[in-house]
């Protein structure tokens, strides 16, 4: 089966005022892969996500260069509604943060800003969202409940139903598992497997492990340059140059 | 020497309770008195006659003591001024913290709390000499000193403490459910509306509720614009006479320990009831709508 591009980066630069902070990162996104991005704290590989989604934009002093593609158009492009192109590329982050809402408006919450109102719809969407991101057993008592009263782990499944439930076709993630325990953590990384299937997947982690269990494609980060991508396994086990060898057995990072 | 260490914390331990205990028994002592100088009245006037006369003539023979009017004049003074103070203060809020840059937030913010620091009766003035002519030929009515006028200067007097309670509020939503609404392709207004408003409701209600007990316990502006007439009101344009400014104005002239002091403290406690409770509902709202967990204000 031939891979299909989903989303590129080319000569991306960004910077915070003065400081550059990525340096002419190119790097391609195939539908239905993981794509993990790996590398030591403040190598740019979160910057690296928000720019995929325009999240940066809120940072006032910040400038990008370059051009990110998604199918074939560039999201930085000044006719792009930033509103839309959210709406197509769902976040997950690093720490669980639902809304102080209910299980149920949590979910919905994307749907309904994107003006879908009919009850029923919603409460299709919200079922179907969940279910997906294997949380609708533990919830479907209690929909009406906070969403704060749950774990973090759930809360983190529930974060991902909400991001889900917008139809997103690529899923980023920052980080997802780093604040949960190790079940938590294993739970996210099968949802991860399965999702997959319908979704493009770019991973930031700190671990690994993770990275190599999850992720089809490894890109290695380090001080704002992508140092070295290639398939997962290959990456790990034989590393073509020598940083990424360190970095991976733990000399550096 | 750990003996003496030990007396040490001891006597530190005491004088902070001690310290801690002085407000308390101050307020509890001033209640007494408010209670035991108040309570008398009502040996001369049924409780219902007090709180439900419509005639307030301490000085005539025999005087009538009915407060109803007093009553009306603060709750429709402080409502009004709550209706204006309310929707500038929260929007001036939601302005300087989701909106304003934060060049234009560190400039503005003081000056709006400097708006607090105004001694009342210089805004009492203002309400006098600047505002009530105005009304008096804008509207052609008989006087400017009224309702309307009264409101409008405690709504200039509550909107810095809703205004600032309010801003520390919606500030403190934390970014991450800002994002995260961003993120599912909500507009700027739509999570300014759908997700932060209500994340920082319980400070915005506490601010609400302060920015009244201001207002509802505030003497000098309402004595001085309020127009003094201790008559319910049938317009916004009516003078009115609140509670605070009738205790005020007349306390110097009633004779101690007779009817009219009396009568005047007994307004107190009610005007006290009224504070009191409008700080146990703000208690209740911020406890109420607090929240737990991770996005925590």
């Amino acid at each position: 089966m031939e891979k299909k591009l989903k989303m590129a980066s080319k000569n991306l630069n960004f910077y915070y005022g003065d400081f550059k902070a990525l340096h002419d990162v190119h790097l391609d996104f195939y539908e239905n892969e993981v794509t993990a991005l790996i590398g030591p704290s403040g190598c740019g590989k979160s910057t690296f996500l928000r720019c995929l989604n325009r999240m940066n934009d809120l940072i006032p002093i910040s400038r990008v260069e370059g051009e990110i593609l998604l199918d074939g158009a560039n999201i930085y492009a000044p006719s792009v509604d930033v509103v839309n192109l959210r709406s197509r590329i769902g976040m997950v982050f690093q720490k669980p943060n639902p809304f102080p809402k209910t299980i149920f408006e949590n979910v919905a919450y994307g749907l309904r800003v994107n003006g879908n109102r009919d009850r029923a719809y919603l409460a299709h969407r919200v079922e179907e969202s969940l279910k997906r991101a294997a949380l609708w057993e533990e919830v479907k008592d209690r929909l009406n409940d906070s969403a704060l009263g749950l774990s973090g782990g759930q809360q983190q499944r529930l974060c991902i139903a909400r991001a889900l439930a917008v139809e997103p076709e690529v899923l980023l993630m920052d980080e997802p598992a780093s604040a949960l325990d190790p079940i938590a953590t294993q739970k996210i990384e099968e949802l991860i497997h399965q999702l997959k299937e319908n979704y493009t997947i770019i991973i930031v982690t700190h671990n690994m492990q993770q990275a190599a269990r999850v992720s089809d494609i490894t890109a290695f980060f380090y001080i704002g340059k992508l140092i070295e991508i290639g398939e997962t396994d290959a990456l790990f086990t034989r590393p073509r140059l020598k940083q990424t060898e360190e970095y991976i057995t733990g000399r550096f990072g | 020497m750990v003996m003496r260490r030990q007396l040490k914390e001891k006597f530190m331990r005491n004088l902070f309770t001690l310290v801690a205990f002085a407000s308390i028994a101050i307020l509890l002592a001033i209640t007494i008195f408010l209670f035991k100088e108040g309570l008398p009245v009502f040996n001369l006037i049924s409780v219902k006659d007090f709180f439900f006369g419509i005639y307030w003539y301490p000085t005539s023979d025999p005087p009538d003591f009915g407060i109803f009017p007093l009553i009306v004049a603060s709750i429709s003074v402080t409502l009004l001024s709550a209706s204006i103070a309310i929707p500038l203060g929260v929007m001036t809020a939601v302005y300087l913290a989701e909106v304003a840059s934060p060049r234009v937030r560190e400039l503005i913010k003081p000056i709006v709390e400097l708006l607090a620091a105004l001694p009342s009766v210089v805004i009492g003035f203002f309400g006098m000499v600047v505002v009530a002519p105005f009304l008096q030929n804008t509207f052609n009515i008989a006087t400017g000193l009224n309702l309307f006028n009264a409101s409008l200067m405690l709504a200039f007097m509550s909107i810095p403490t809703i205004c600032s309670i309010s801003e520390d509020a919606v500030y403190s939503v934390p970014d991450a459910l800002r994002e995260a609404s961003l993120a599912l392709g909500a507009t700027h207004l739509e999570t300014i509306f759908r997700v932060v408003l209500p994340a920082a409701v319980s400070g915005i209600c506490t601010a609400i509720i302060l920015g009244m007990s201001r207002a509802i316990g505030e003497t000098m502006v309402v004595l001085m614009v309020a127009g003094g007439a201790a008559m319910v009101p049938s317009s916004i344009f009516d003078p009115v006479r609140a509670m605070p400014g009738s205790i005020a104005a007349e306390m110097a002239e009633a004779p101690f320990r007779g009817d009219h002091y009396h009568a005047l403290f007994a307004t107190a406690i009610v005007l006290f009831m009224f504070t009191f409770l409008f700080n146990l509902i703000a208690d209740y709202m911020s406890h109420k709508y607090r929240q737990v967990g991770d996005a925590t204000l």
